[in-house]
């Protein structure tokens, strides 16, 4: 039975229904959601391992075959991101238990949590892509309550701009579904992909292509991310870990399915366009990460460059661009949910978002100061640690098919990544103490979660080779699509 | 007909788009709205507006509408329906708040 294919969303989706039940009992929503997140890890790597093991993984709803009725689809990309997710979303999760007030956990912050969760894996594991867009609803819905949640100010003013966007971005969406069927007449995305490859990717289709680009890079933050540093920075720091480290990360995934599964007939203009989005972002991600002199804005432009990294990779296409684009974007997740939450744990121990107000962390915090140090290291790619095989992969697949210049802006762009983590690092943990008084915050738990992801950051760099396995198998079906196909239409 | 509807949702869509540019949250959030009846319009359109009898077996008809595009439309109206609910009241709350109805005036990088 192919069932556990829908257990990722199963489990978070009872869980956040039991703990609509327990609104007052904090303790005991913390246990249950700590339980579930457990149960959630297992039955990820569960089925990594079978998917490993025994190829596509489809589950067909309600028996209806293929093309008819909804289909989950579990390859090795999916799977391997629904373990990521469930691993991050974890650590979040514990980090959340000591960084969130009671105020906002009484007020279902849990259960908004674990709708999240479903949004996020649903998004992975459909093979429909409407029903993709049912699982981007979930998400960004319970996005909305969690951005908006504790109603500070600074929330109440960023909150209705992320909505605004993401309505619009829904609509069209919608919009380029409705186009789509009238072109093709399905909605199954390998019915889809075998339907558009017969038709030859016409002009219409096309059109098409680019409208679902520009839906999807709306979500990614890929060139159109004006919403993202704004909105980025109002939620608390838990919330914004599991932005940081999820939701781009849904709409990267769309890219990257969409464009090596569906439209794949004509990259010489689809992937060109998402190539230099690709740049353009990088760029613009590495001024915005340069130039400004507070933490939650400068982590926001990281993620931002991060984005443009892993669609330059899609663009490249070649297998080897394909298996780095996976490795980054799986090392990215797992970064930049660190990223999020050491920042937050530095903005607690210093009292301010802003850099000018920090400094001398590093005498009463060097585990945190250090540990920020590597992570930085990671996000660079410097050799032993996680973001390095990524890096080598797409830049190595981007050269083989004769992207120089995209490879010197990528380059640049890990350049600026160094600069402006350095920069953080800097001026927090070194230099004079301020006269004002370093709040007393007990940090010891967050301090110990951000320890386990670093030792994960350090294990994957070091362990590459035994990711690349299961990565290259990922990377085989998005660069051939028909074992996808043939996967789910089963002729 | 296809023609017809499709100048209509042209409309809808013209009108949207100018009120989701204006500056007062109310006048942004009825553009939200027509965009999405633009676009649940475009989903029935599309799918093709040819006569036939609604999707009831009891009917016995030689042909039906196609029902795909109807559920679709079903599904997407209750999502939109819910995330208007959300924004008419978030937009309550701000207003209540900061006594702010207009966007301008909620710029500000800084709390």
């Amino acid at each position: 039975m192919s069932n556990v294919l829908v257990l990722p969303v199963l489990i978070p989706l009872c869980t956040a229904v039991i703990l609509f039940f327990f609104k007052e009992k904090i303790r005991l929503q913390r246990g249950i959601s700590t339980v579930s997140g457990l149960l959630n890890m297992i039955t990820a790597i569960l089925l990594v391992s079978r998917v490993h093991k025994e190829g596509i993984l489809t589950l067909e709803m309600g028996g209806w075959a293929a093309p008819y009725g909804i289909v989950f689809v579990g390859d090795m990309f999916a799977a391997l991101l629904v373990m990521m997710t469930a691993v991050v979303s974890f650590a979040v999760l514990l980090y959340s238990f000591q960084s969130i007030e009671e105020k906002r956990e009484r007020f279902y912050y849990y259960p908004f949590f674990q709708f999240l969760m479903v949004g996020v894996t649903g998004s992975f594991l459909t093979g429909d892509i409407f029903n993709l867009f049912v699982f981007f609803e979930v998400m960004l819905i319970s996005s909305y309550a969690l951005i908006s949640l504790g109603g500070t100010k600074l929330q109440l003013r960023e909150t209705p701009k992320y909505l605004l966007i993401n309505i619009v971005s829904s609509t069209l969406f919608v919009a380029a579904v409705a186009y789509l069927y009238a072109a093709v007449g399905t909605l199954n995305m390998a019915h889809l992909s075998q339907r558009i490859a017969e038709s030859g990717q016409g002009g219409v289709l096309n059109v098409i292509a680019v409208l679902f680009l520009i839906v999807f890079a709306l979500k990614a933050g890929l060139f159109l991310f004006f919403w993202l540093p704004g909105s980025y920075s109002a939620p608390p720091p838990a919330v914004r870990a599991l932005f940081g480290a999820l939701l781009t990360k849904v709409g990267l995934y769309a890219i990257i399915r969409t464009f090596t599964l569906m439209f794949v007939n004509d990259p010489g203009l689809t992937h060109t366009l998402i190539a230099w989005l690709a740049a353009v972002t990088m760029i613009l991600g590495s001024l915005g990460a340069v130039a400004y002199k507070d933490l939650p804005r400068i982590l926001n432009y990281n993620v931002i460059i991060s984005v443009g990294f892993v669609a330059f990779g899609l663009a490249a296409g070649t297998e080897n661009a394909l298996n780095g684009a996976v490795f980054y974007l799986l090392h990215d997740m797992l970064a930049k949910g660190l990223m999020f939450i050491l920042g937050g744990i530095i903005i607690s121990a210093a009292g301010t978002e802003r850099l000018s107000g920090m400094g001398g962390l590093i005498k009463k915090y060097p585990l945190i100061g250090w540990m920020f140090f590597i992570l930085t290291l990671a996000l660079v790619g410097i050799p032993p640690l996680s973001g390095f095989a990524g890096k080598v992969l797409i830049i190595r697949g981007a050269l083989d098919a004769g992207m120089l210049t995209l490879s010197l802006i990528a380059l640049g762009s890990s350049l600026m990544v160094l600069y402006s983590l350095i920069k953080v690092f800097r001026l927090a943990f070194w230099g004079n103490e301020p006269e004002t008084e370093l709040p007393k915050v007990n940090l010891r738990g967050a301090t110990a979660v951000a320890a386990v992801l670093v030792i994960l950051v350090i294990a994957m760099g070091i362990g590459a080779d035994y990711v690349y396995d299961y990565v290259a198998q990922a990377g085989e079906v998005l660069a051939t699509p028909d074992i996808y196909i043939q996967a789910i239409m089963k002729e | 007909m296809e023609l017809l509807v499709a100048l209509a949702i042209g409309v809808l869509f013209t009108v949207g788009v100018y009120l989701v540019l204006s500056k007062g949250l109310l006048r942004i959030l009825l553009g939200t709205t027509l965009i999405t009846h633009g676009v649940h319009l475009l989903l029935l359109t599309m799918a093709g507006l040819k006569t036939g009898a609604s999707p009831l077996l009891g009917e016995k008809a030689e042909a039906y509408v196609d029902p795909l595009p109807q559920a679709l439309i079903l599904t997407s109206i209750v999502i939109s329906f819910g995330v208007s609910a959300f924004f008419i009241v978030l937009a309550y709350r701000a207003y209540r708040s900061g006594g702010m109805d207009d966007v301008e005036g909620s710029k500000g990088e800084r709390r």
